[in-house]
């Protein structure tokens, strides 16, 4: 099986674009890509586009539609906010089962603002009656089921926004470069305990996008100089835990996944340069630390005590500003983490380069529930 | 909101939970006889052991120990903060989320394992047809 490489990646810079719409967003990552890559929409040989809240739209079609329409196989995929990385492994397979040797992944979503979640329900609501559903909700009483495990305090969960605000000062395709201190992040309106507003994850527009291709092809095309080896795709869903039917359980299937992206790729934790991951909530970030192997079981508000999470520090995590300040379009998400890991293993990363990095992870999950790990390599 | 389309009683506002006539209302679950699992409401499959045919339905009990919870203070349009959103390991199995009412909402006043019951009352709230509906809560047990 031939190893799948990225020849071209971008994203647009995330922010909110009511007037404009989906295909449009998406339809100018995918050329921002293509352009990456020095090649056109003529070459791919099938598209696979994530984006969750129209995914009955044909989006990947539209965006063709705007980009050029040749005919070949669009997939649309939706998986929660594991959509775009669930777009990018399904290019990934469909160049390592031999089918295609060019595709193009867009991620892509537009949001509206405030609080996700909740749902419908028959008869009469149920938010704020049997307890709450949206989204801090969920991620402020994991964070608590991690209080009550290890002892994490609010103040270590605040830390995390306070790294990935900083970080995201150095990164103009963030939605925020503002600086948040501790004391501003902690006395922010507190929306679900520990979560205050400057801890959850800004709704944004935004689109990315990668061009996977085949060795024979990437060397055919003379694009292995720029070239980032997918090392690893690993996707799971959520096993059978005890309260998983009730607290989403976010942690074990993001280890499976970790478990198997590792194992894939021959490495370990200790070998990463910089990790990407999920933290759609502070509280998030802190439990990944762990379930991805960057500390021990129970170490993940040492990590952040010791600032080893920092630019700079022992594993960098969230360099981009991550979902907390760089924004959080649910189908971009998770190509966006590719796209700036990626950037790093070129070394075209500017100010916030990684120095030396050769090997990245970026990790997303979504609600419902789903873990998707990619891991990426420097082509030496 | 006609009279005449409302039903005498109140409705559960979830469908696990029972109001046997001139009983008491209580939650009701399923266990999985291969392997112990004990799930809310109905099942077609045990999604631990993904055995069919040995379910039993059974009462949950109306006690258990405080899992987790958050305090709530952004919800949805018109929904009152803060309240304290809470899962619940039930005594003999089950969890479930639900408002943990009657206490100070404050991360102080609410430890971890702390003892509670299930308790039914009005939901506050009547659907487009004046139907009232009887939900479950939790409260501190001690």
């Amino acid at each position: 099986m031939s190893d799948v490489y990225i020849v071209g990646t971008d994203m647009i810079r995330f922010g909110r674009f009511p007037e404009r719409t989906v295909p449009d967003l998406g339809a100018e990552a995918a050329l921002m890509a293509l352009d990456d890559a020095g090649l056109n929409i003529g070459q791919m040989q099938a598209m696979y586009c994530g984006n969750l809240m129209q995914s009955g739209n044909t989006i990947g079609q539209k965006i063709l539609q705007e980009i050029g329409q040749t005919g070949i196989p669009v997939v649309n995929c939706a998986n929660a906010c594991a959509t775009g990385a669930t777009a990018l492994r399904e290019g990934w397979m469909a160049i390592k089962a031999g089918v295609y040797d060019l595709v193009l992944c867009v991620g892509v979503e537009q949001m509206g603002r405030g609080l996700l979640g909740g749902g419908a329900s028959s008869g009469i609501p149920t938010e704020g009656l049997l307890g709450s559903g949206t989204m801090p909700t969920l991620f402020s009483e994991l964070g608590m089921e991690h209080s009550r495990k290890y002892g994490t305090t609010f103040e270590q969960f605040a830390k995390v926004s306070v790294k990935n605000h900083e970080h995201s000062m150095k990164n103009a395709k963030a939605m925020y470069q503002k600086e948040t201190p501790l004391d501003m992040v902690m006395n922010a309106e507190m929306i679900s305990f520990p979560n205050t507003k400057l801890m959850c994850s800004v709704n944004v527009d935004g689109s990315a996008a990668a061009v996977l291709a085949s060795e024979k092809k990437a060397k055919e095309l003379g694009l292995m100089s720029r070239a980032v080896r997918i090392k690893a795709s690993a996707l799971t869903s959520d096993p059978f835990t005890d309260h998983d039917l009730t607290l989403p359980d976010f942690n074990t299937c993001t280890r499976m996944c970790a478990q198997q992206a590792f194992e894939m790729a021959g490495i370990g934790p200790e070998d990463l340069n910089l990790v990407e991951l999920h933290d759609c909530f502070a509280t998030a970030e802190i439990m990944h630390y762990e379930n991805l192997g960057l500390c021990a079981e129970g170490d993940g508000g040492k990590l952040i005590d010791e600032g080893a999470t920092y630019w700079g520090g022992r594993i960098p995590v969230n360099v981009s500003g991550g979902l907390l300040s760089k924004g959080h379009p649910l189908g971009a998400t998770g190509i966006a983490g590719v796209y700036e890991v990626s950037t790093h293993l070129r070394g075209e990363a500017g100010p916030r380069q990684v120095e030396g990095a050769t090997i990245g992870l970026a990790h997303v999950v979504g609600l419902g529930n789903a873990a998707a790990i990619h891991i990426l390599e420097k082509v030496t | 909101m006609s009279e005449a389309t409302a039903t005498a009683g109140p409705l559960p506002v979830v469908p696990y939970l029972k109001l046997p006539e001139g009983g008491s209302p209580y939650l009701e679950g399923t266990k999985c006889g291969n392997c112990g699992a004990v799930y809310v409401g109905p099942r077609r499959a045990c999604s631990s052991c993904f055995s069919r045919d040995q379910f039993e339905t059974i009462r949950l009990q109306n006690t258990g120990k405080l899992y987790t919870y958050t305090i709530v203070y952004r919800s949805f349009p018109g929904v009152e903060t803060p309240f304290v959103s809470a899962v619940v390991d039930l005594d003999g199995g089950g969890t479930i989320k639900g408002n943990l009412i009657n206490v100070d909402p404050n991360p102080e006043s609410i430890p971890f394992d702390m003892p509670v019951r299930v308790v039914f009352k009005d939901a506050g709230r009547k659907d487009a047809e004046g139907n009232s509906y009887t939900a479950y809560f939790f409260e501190p047990a001690e």
